[in-house]
């Protein structure tokens, strides 16, 4: 097992045909995933290094069995992208585009809750890596390995950091899931946390929160009432000035909401250990499963 | 990005939201012949973007041209909470039967847009919501259906206004509403929104922060920063693309990913260091990228030590090496640099340091020993 992406994954690429969608869409491909088709907008019939490539997605869906789908087109057309791919019936979308405006993401949001089953991870993530079985994205896969610390994290870089201190202890992963860095993520921390917990390789969940927005201290909630398995967590953004966005669209503390000192608190109270650098998250999680 | 509040107004204006009726000056005598064209009493209003202004002096009330010469001598150049006033706001004094609250915020925990109104205007929100927790109505709103009539009305009646207000207070956050959407706003506030003798009501004040993701569809938004007010070196930053925050310390910082630079700063500040600033120089940083970003960073004339934390993903090391070997050769600092390198293409980036031998250089292996290593670094430097 694993989660989200896995080895029945059939992935079509919204983008395939652009530098970086060529790019790693065959970096995902060369791990093993099993990319089916992809879908660019007047270049049906085409082909990226033999997969075919769809005008839409209706048409992908219907010729490949498409049933994962990775947007990598640029902000201004990927809202339409990930609405497209759900309306095709595909029911993991997973959104790399930086960028996108937040009123589509209100609208893409409120619009995929219509759909049965239909998880949009991102969009500004890094994607999803089960080790050993699939990569939908741009996690670079060399870092990580099998084992049973699945992690869920707001940023990209700082998931490889946790990730690749894991591995030199010796302890790898069952899927690392980017959610990532805007203000309204398809998929939350409670909802990652939610299938790990009832993922039996999973046997400790990383959490990798940041500031700004409120999903921390409502994981925080959701843990103390639904979870079983150790949690670790860890939250950037102790020293961001109030008011700042830091790189990230969501990163930002709004008055006095927001802040770290407060998410780590949430965590801690409910009974989650939470490391004060990405080191010490590694410490902690090895410390638990050596028991 | 936040707007000024005249800048607010004008975006209210064009969205039918009643404003009083203003011209914004730069300097004292455009600020006189202003309130001459506007008539008297008028009010003269420092244009920061920073809540306060009343208390720091920053509004005031003139009576003839001599009043207007007095105040927007005293206002512009000001200095309110850090921020400079370059502009004042000149209005109509407006007559004040009674003042109100309303904001719509982007709420990203409930993913809808929120609606908040108050008959209890004027004050901060927050202490009202605090004392008088009744006197604040509240709704979401579908963001696929958008606001109707009756969530209007809801909202009316229930933060107790009188009925002959009911229509003119919905119809005023119907069009507010209107405004956060079209223009794609994270915040619209009106605070005070002002009941008139005449029974109607307008926008005494205006907030409004636009999502900066949205603007390449809003030129004339866009068009409105004010590169003037802004940091040199986050205006420098801005104009190559990088994404930086100014902080207040002497260590320059530079990593890649959003959470891996916030990360940093975090583990310098436990190891006793100051952060001189937030660089996220990207995915897939090319060298040149790297050269502007050393140039930013040093730019900024309290940075007495630099450290590059990077773990390649996207990026390459060898790449972020050679940039760091270019911005060596063209700008040649003073300043000694720590430099941990891990993940896609590691061990060639530390090849093509170790070669370059540049001048007080330092390679780190880890996250921990590079921050521990450059806030010594900065220590003795300050010593």
């Amino acid at each position: 097992m694993s989660v989200i992406v896995t080895s029945e994954t059939r992935l079509c690429v919204s983008g395939i045909t652009g530098s970086e969608g060529t790019f790693h869409t065959l970096n995902n491909k060369r791990y093993g995933t099993n990319v089916v088709s992809g879908v660019t907008p007047g270049k049906g019939g085409q082909d990226v290094e033999g997969i075919p490539v769809f005008n839409t997605f209706a048409r992908a869906v219907d010729e490949t069995g498409a049933n994962t789908a990775m947007v990598f087109v640029p902000p201004p057309f990927a809202a339409d992208s990930i609405l497209e791919a759900a309306d095709a019936g595909i029911k993991t979308i997973i959104a790399i585009t930086e960028g996108i405006p937040a009123h589509d993401e209100l609208r893409v949001f409120t619009q995929l809750k219509r759909y049965e089953g239909v998880r949009l991870v991102g969009p500004n993530c890094p994607g999803v890596l089960s080790p050993g079985k699939a990569n939908v994205g741009i996690i670079p896969a060399s870092f990580f390995k099998e084992g049973n610390v699945g992690v869920v994290s707001r940023s990209g870089t700082l998931t490889y950091q946790i990730g690749n201190e894991l591995a030199q202890r010796g302890f790898g992963n069952s899927s690392i899931v980017g959610i990532g860095g805007d203000p309204v993520p398809g998929t939350s921390f409670i909802d990652v946390i939610g299938l790990f917990q009832d993922d039996p390789e999973t046997e400790l969940i990383v959490m990798s929160g940041e500031i700004g927005g409120d999903a921390e201290e409502r994981a925080a909630e959701y843990i103390a009432e639904h979870v079983t398995k150790p949690v670790v967590g860890y939250i950037a953004g102790f020293t961001a000035p109030p008011g700042k966005t830091m790189g990230h669209a969501g990163a930002i503390v709004s008055g006095s909401k927001g802040t770290a000192v407060a998410k780590a608190e949430a965590l801690e109270a409910r009974g989650v250990r939470v490391g004060r650098t990405p080191t010490q998250v590694a410490e902690i999680a090895v410390e638990i499963l050596q028991g | 990005m936040d707007l000024l509040e005249y800048q607010g107004k004008q975006l209210f204006a064009r969205h039918g939201i009643p404003v009083p009726t203003g011209i914004p000056a730069r300097s004292v005598d455009e600020a006189v012949s202003a309130a001459q064209e506007i008539g008297y009493p008028c009010v003269v209003k420092a244009q920061v973007k920073i809540g306060g202004r009343g208390k720091a002096g920053g509004i005031k009330i003139a009576q003839n041209a001599d009043e207007a010469r007095e105040h927007a001598s005293a206002i512009l150049g000001m200095d309110i909470k850090g921020f400079t006033v370059h502009e004042v706001w000149i209005e109509g004094a407006s007559q004040i039967e009674a003042e109100f609250y309303v904001s719509i915020i982007f709420d990203r925990s409930a993913k809808k847009p929120l609606v908040i109104f108050s008959t209890k205007g004027g004050m901060d929100i927050e202490a009202v919501a605090e004392e008088d927790p009744d006197a604040i109505a509240k709704l979401h709103v579908d963001p696929l259906i958008g606001f109707q009539p009756y969530e209007g009305r809801r909202l009316a009646f229930e933060g107790g206004v009188d009925a002959d207000l009911v229509r003119p207070v919905g119809a005023f956050i119907a069009k507010l509403y209107e405004t956060f959407v079209s223009e794609e706003a994270m915040l619209v506030e009106v605070n005070p929104m002002i009941v008139t003798p005449e029974r109607g009501v307008a926008a005494l004040d205006a907030k409004v922060t636009l999502d900066d993701n949205a603007l390449f569809r809003h030129k004339d938004n866009a068009a409105l920063r004010d590169p003037s007010a802004e940091d040199p070196q986050e205006q420098m930053a801005h104009e190559r693309g990088l994404t930086y925050v100014k902080l207040d310390g002497d260590i320059g910082i530079l990593g890649n990913g959003a959470g891996l630079v916030m990360s940093t700063l975090d583990v310098v500040a436990q190891y006793g260091g100051e952060p001189a600033n937030f660089l996220d120089a990207g995915g897939g940083s090319k060298a040149e990228a790297i050269t502007s970003a050393v140039e930013v960073i040093l730019s900024n004339e309290k940075v007495t030590a630099v450290l590059f934390n990077i773990f390649g993903g996207i990026t390459r090391c060898d790449e972020v090496a050679n940039g760091l070997v270019d911005a060596f050769n063209q700008i040649k600092p003073d300043v000694p640099f720590v430099v941990r390198l891990d993940g896609t293409n590691d061990a060639e980036g530390r090849r093509i340091l170790a070669e370059a031998n540049l001048p007080n250089v330092h390679a780190a292996s880890t996250m921990n020993e590079a921050a521990e290593k450059v806030v010594q670094l900065a220590k003795e430097a300050s010593a």
